[in-house]
C-alpha cells in the first residue's frame, strides 16, 4: 500500500538506538525487513547507507536513506500520518516540548551515562552527577502524567525508552548506581507503566545480549586504553 | 490579534541569529529582549532552566529553547515562506543536516579556528573532512534549501559568516575559497540575501569581539552559552 515491502531496517537486536525505530514501526503496525549488523567488522552496505556517521539505526525506504534515530522517528510519524497510530503531538507546542526533552535525555543523560560507563576519576565522577541531574529533572517532567505522551506512549516515551530497560545494565556492567525508586518514584512509576506496554514487552532484547554487548564494550575501551599506553 | 512573541537572545550568536532569520522569513513581529550571558537574568532562568541558555522564543508566554526546535516551531506555527521542506524524506534529510552541523561542526569549526600548532593541524583536518560533506551535500544548489535558504542554510549561518570573522582575527584558514569553491559561494549568496543580511550582526562588532577574546585564552574553549 504504502510501499512496506521495500522497507528495510539496519541494526542490531541489542541496540537502544535501533530499538526506538523497531517500536516506532510496531506502533504504526508497518512490515519492514530486519538487517543485522555486525559493528564490529562494518559491512560494505552499512558503510554505503550512513558514510557519515558508521552507525545504526539506518532506515531504507524505497531505496532512500534516512540515518539518526530521531529522525527517523520523526521522518516515519510524518509519512505514514492519517489512520496510523501518532508519534509526537499535533500542537505546535507539546511537539516542541517532545523534542526539547528528547534532545536533553540525548544529550545530559546519555552523554553522562557514557562518560559513567567508560571514564574513570573525575570524568566518571561527572558523568555519574550529570546522569542524576538529567533524573531529578526528568522527574519532575513525567510527574502527574502516565506517560510523556499522556495516556498512550509517544515519541518522548520511546526517546526515552532505552533508560527503562537498558540503563540497569550500564549501571551493573559499568559498576556504579544512580537509578532508586524513592528518589524518583514517578519516573520509577513510568518505567514499570512503560514495559507493561505489549509492543515493547514484546520487542525487547534478552537481559543476557544486552550484558553481553556491555561487557564487550568495556572490554574493547579497556584494551583501547591499555594499547594507548 | 492579541499575539505577544518575544525573544529573549544575544545579536553577536550565530544561534539567536538562525532564531531571527526565521522570524523574519515568516513576517512574525516581535519584541527583541538582549541577555547579558556575563550576568543572567531572572526572566532567562525563568524561562530556560534546564540550560540556561539563548535563544528562548516567548509565544503568548509559553517558552520554547533550543534554536532547532524553535525553528520547526516557527515553521509549523506561521505561513509564509516553509523553512523546512514538505516531502517526509526532504525533511528528514533537511533535520539530518541540521543535527551534523549542530553536533559536529560548530565545536570542530571552532577549534580550528582558535588553536595552535601541531592541535591545529589536527583540527583543520577533521574540520576538512566535515566541510567536505557538506560541500558535496550543497552540489550546484544556489542553497542547501534549493533555490530558497532553508532550514539548513538558517543553521549554517556560523558557517557563512561568523567563521569568516575568526578567521580575519585569528589568520586560520578553514573555509577558503581554494578548499571548498562551491561552500565558499554558497556562504558569500547567503549573507547577501536581504532577510539574512537585515539579521547578521555587523561585522566589525564580530571581529571585535573576536580580537578581546584572543587576548583570552582560557575562554577559547568551546562552550557555548547559546543553543
Amino acid at each position: 500500500m504504502s510501499g512496506t515491502r521495500d522497507l528495510k531496517l539496519l541494526g542490531t537486536k541489542e541496540s537502544l538506538f535501533t530499538h526506538r525505530v523497531v517500536w516506532a514501526l510496531k506502533l504504526k503496525g508497518i512490515e519492514y525487513e530486519f538487517i543485522e549488523v555486525d559493528l564490529l567488522n562494518k559491512s560494505p552496505l552499512l558503510l554505503e547507507l550512513n558514510p557519515v556517521h558508521k552507525k545504526v539505526p539506518v532506515l531504507v525506504h524505497a531505496g532512500k536513506t534516512i540515518c539518526e534515530s530521531l529522525v527517523i522517528l520523526e521522518y516515519i510519524d510524518e509519512n505514514w500520518k492519517d489512520g496510523y497510530y501518532p508519534l509526537l503531538p499535533q500542537d505546535p507546542l507539546a511537539k516542541a516540548y517532545a523534542r526539547f526533552w528528547a534532545k536533553f535525555v540525548d544529550e545530559k543523560f546519555y552523554q553522562g551515562a557514557t562518560a559513567a560507563f567508560f571514564s574513570t576519576g573525575e570524568n566518571r565522577a561527572k558523568g555519574i552527577e550529570s546522569v542524576a541531574e538529567a533524573l531529578q529533572v526528568l522527574e519532575g517532567e513525567i510527574q502527574g502524567k502516565k506517560f510523556f505522551g499522556g495516556e498512550t506512549i509517544g515519541f518522548l516515551d520511546i526517546a526515552v525508552g532505552w533508560i527503562a530497560y537498558w540503563f540497569q545494565f550500564v549501571e551493573e556492567v559499568g559498576d556504579f548506581k544512580v537509578m532508586n525508586s524513592t528518589k524518583y518514584p514517578s519516573f520509577d512509576s513510568w518505567t514499570k507503566q512503560f514495559l507493561q506496554v505489549s509492543i515493547i514487552k514484546e520487542n525487547l532484547p534478552p537481559p543476557e545480549a544486552v550484558r553481553c554487548v556491555f561487557v564487550g564494550f568495556k572490554n574493547m575501551a579497556f584494551q583501547a586504553k591499555n594499547a594507548e599506553n | 490579534m492579541g499575539e505577544e512573541v518575544k525573544l529573549i537572545g544575544a545579536r553577536g550568536s550565530p544561534f539567536n541569529c538562525r532564531v531571527e532569520i526565521a522570524l523574519k522569513l515568516k513576517g512574525v513581529e516581535y519584541e527583541f529582549i538582549e541577555e547579558d550571558l556575563a550576568n543572567k537574568s531572572p526572566l532567562l532562568l525563568k524561562y530556560n532552566p534546564v540550560h540556561k541558555k539563548i535563544p528562548v522564543l516567548l509565544h503568548n508566554g509559553k517558552p520554547i529553547a533550543e534554536s532547532l526546535v524553535i525553528l520547526e516551531y516557527v515553521d509549523q506555527t506561521w505561513e509564509g515562506a516553509s523553512i523546512l521542506p514538505q516531502h517526509p524524506y526532504e525533511r528528514a534529510m533537511a533535520r539530518f543536516w541540521a543535527k551534523f552541523i549542530d553536533d559536529k561542526c560548530m565545536s570542530a569549526l571552532w577549534n580550528a579556528c582558535w588553536s595552535k600548532g601541531k592541535e591545529q593541524e589536527k583540527a583543520i583536518e577533521e574540520a576538512n573532512e566535515l566541510l567536505k560533506l557538506l560541500e558535496n551535500e550543497l552540489k550546484d544548489k544556489k542553497f542547501f534549501g534549493g533555490d530558497n535558504i532553508g532550514l539548513v542554510d538558517i543553521v549554517a549561518d556560523f558557517i557563512a559568516y561568523w567563521v569568516g570573522a575568526i578567521q580575519e582575527v585569528t589568520g586560520a584558514e578553514v573555509l577558503t575559497k581554494e578548499k571548498f569553491p562551491k561552500l565558499f559561494e554558497w556562504a558569500r549568496e547567503f549573507i547577501n540575501c536581504s532577510i539574512v543580511k537585515e539579521k547578521l550582526p555587523p561585522r566589525d562588532h564580530l571581529t571585535g569581539f573576536f580580537r578581546i577574546k584572543l587576548e583570552a585564552p582560557d575562554t577559547l574553549k568551546y562552550n557555548p552559552q547559546v543553543r
